[in-house]
């Protein structure tokens, strides 16, 4: 039988590869789809397609009271409610122009630190086991159930708080509360040590993460990115030190910036930026004042329980604020803090109703996702798991 | 403006305010920093080389964009107001823009080219308030499907209302 001849330049004509991760995936840790356009395993094009978990926030705001947007702020970036709910009180209270009391400052900051350090585990935890590291993700959770403890001591709901008022906070600091912190802290240490030993020598994880999803300072800035994201290109930029709010510049802390901005600069900010909170949370229970937790003004928050089942007035006072709602004067403001991914920003309009006209969210991750997809032009697939996780996209901030 | 505000004695001009107002005579409607919040208001025919000058000029050097929204002040005309916060990491300053818009016609230009990073803002108001950005890269909506209809966060749009459910596209 004639053999054919060996053709010396085969036609191996190949045709990109169109792949649908998500919006369902195990690596979309949220829910997001990503329409990766492959040429053998590099990404010539990836469509980031965001919004399944739109549930019409700020609509639904509009319908109803201030007071009554809270439990909608929970559900934003729900990792760490508790900063949802401080941002949004800082922006109801300086459309009233009114300050709540030095310890509420002291122990809104407590619960945003530990809000803070509960959600970096939740972007370290995950997104290690997704490039294989499973026993981090183990070690990470039973830290965040720790977290979640001291938030469950504060206000009795571990997930969606809702521990924050206008004008104060639900409830004081229980008794036992600097104990069950230094006990939980100490094994959170270990526990992050722990994990700092796993991870970040570990050559299969810092092949994965080192120099992928690099962006350059400019670039992240060009794209409004904010918080470790975009300290971990080197921009020294974290509002709680450049536009100090609550008591923030009355502790020691540092603002760990990394270098190169790849995913693993992004892994050690965070890293780093757990123990800078757990020195403030500490810092904090050691300076904080007694006094008290709301403000006193009927206008704003209602009295104690107390007075309002035995005295006339506050009880009517109670009922106003419970139909009426806060009223603060016409006007606009917009109000921001440093949430674990970036600038969070609530832009308030009041027409002074009593309603809002407008509760507009302003969430740190929809600035960093839509760099996602031209960040990715060009890498390998297995890029995309690492590079998304560390940018933490958390849906419910993410669509509103 | 509301009357609150113009009351206010915090509602001085400011620095920035002036500038642009010294630099484009034309652009600038008004001013106010209400609560601390510079807030400057713009036509929209100058929007962009406003937004230009403010992050190219070193006083200001507005480098990082931080949100793009609008609002819809229905029955107030003009009805609709594009609002936009910008923050200069070197300054540790920021500003707040507004751009009024008329109900029939509401588009102003996009500012892609001077920050990418208002191209999901941009398209976000398209979608929920069909406010229109002329010359951005791929207007389409960003947290609601093709299908929908309507702008939901518009005052006249019901918030019971029904929309028609999509099979799965592909």
């Amino acid at each position: 039988m004639a053999r054919r001849p060996i053709d010396p330049e085969p036609d191996l004509h190949t045709e990109p590869m169109v792949l649908n991760l998500g919006p369902s995936h195990p690596m979309t840790h949220g829910t997001v789809r990503i329409i990766a356009t492959l040429e053998g395993e590099t990404l010539l094009n990836a469509d980031v397609e965001i919004g399944y978990l739109h549930r019409a926030f700020e609509k639904s705001c509009e319908h109803g009271t201030w007071q009554q947007a809270f439990p909608y702020t929970d559900r934003l970036n729900y990792n760490s409610a508790i900063v949802n709910n401080v941002c949004y009180a800082m922006g109801v209270e300086k459309l009233l122009g009114v300050e709540v009391p030095e310890r509420c400052q002291f122990i809104r900051t407590i619960a945003s630190e530990i809000a803070r350090i509960a959600d970096h585990l939740t972007c370290i935890g995950p997104s290690s086991m997704e490039v294989g590291a499973f026993s981090t993700f183990l070690y990470f959770v039973e830290a965040r159930e720790l977290m979640w403890d001291l938030i469950e001591l504060l206000c009795g709901a571990r997930l969606t708080n809702n521990y924050i008022r206008i004008g104060g906070v639900k409830a004081d600091l229980p008794d036992d509360f600097p104990g069950r912190v230094k006990e939980s802290f100490a094994r959170t240490r270990q526990l992050i040590t722990d994990v700092d030993k796993l991870l970040t020598r570990n050559r299969i994880f810092v092949d994965r993460l080192r120099d992928t999803g690099v962006i350059r300072a400019v670039d992240a800035i060009d794209w409004g990115w904010t918080g470790p994201c975009l300290r971990s290109t080197g921009v020294d930029l974290d509002l709680r030190k450049d536009e100090p709010y609550m008591v923030y510049d009355r502790v020691d802390f540092d603002v760990p910036v990394g270098e190169h901005g790849d995913n693993f600069d992004r892994y050690l900010v965070r890293m780093d930026e757990m123990h800078q909170s757990m020195r403030i949370v500490e810092q904090c229970l050691e300076m904080i004042p007694e006094g008290p937790i709301n403000l006193d003004d009927p206008r704003v928050r209602w009295p104690a329980k107390s007075l309002v089942y035995t005295k006339m007035e506050e009880l009517i006072d109670h009922f106003k604020l419970i139909f009426e709602g806060v009223k603060p004067p016409a006007g606009e403001v917009y109000a921001r803090n440093e949430s674990p991914n970036g600038e969070l920003g609530f832009y308030l309009v009041s027409d002074g109703t009593g309603r809002p006209v407008k509760v507009r969210c302003r969430p740190p991750c929809f600035a960093a996702m839509q760099a996602l997809g031209p960040m990715l032009r060009g890498a390998m697939i297995s890029d995309i798991v690492p590079t998304f996780g560390m940018i933490n996209m958390i849906g419910g901030e993410c669509d509103r | 403006m509301t009357d609150a505000m113009q009351e206010d004695p915090g509602a001085a001009p400011s620095l920035a305010a002036r500038r642009i107002r010294e630099r484009f005579p034309d652009a600038v409607t008004g001013s106010h920093a209400w609560r601390g919040d510079d807030t400057v208001i713009l036509r929209r025919e100058a929007i962009v080389d406003v937004c230009r000058f403010l992050k190219h000029e070193p006083d200001f050097a507005f480098d990082l964009f931080i949100d793009l929204t609008a609002v819809d002040h229905l029955p107030r005309a003009p009805r609709f107001e594009v609002v936009i916060h910008l923050f200069s990491i070197a300054h540790r300053h920021r500003i707040r823009l507004k751009v009024p818009l008329e109900e029939s016609d509401p588009a102003m230009d996009t500012l892609t080219g001077v920050w990418r990073g208002t191209d999901w803002f941009e398209r976000e108001a398209w979608d929920m308030y069909g406010i229109v950005f002329r010359g951005h890269p791929d207007l389409k909506r960003v947290l609601l499907y093709e299908e929908f209809e309507g702008h939901p966060l518009r005052k006249d749009y019901p918030i019971d209302q029904r929309q028609p459910l999509i099979g799965p596209r592909n």
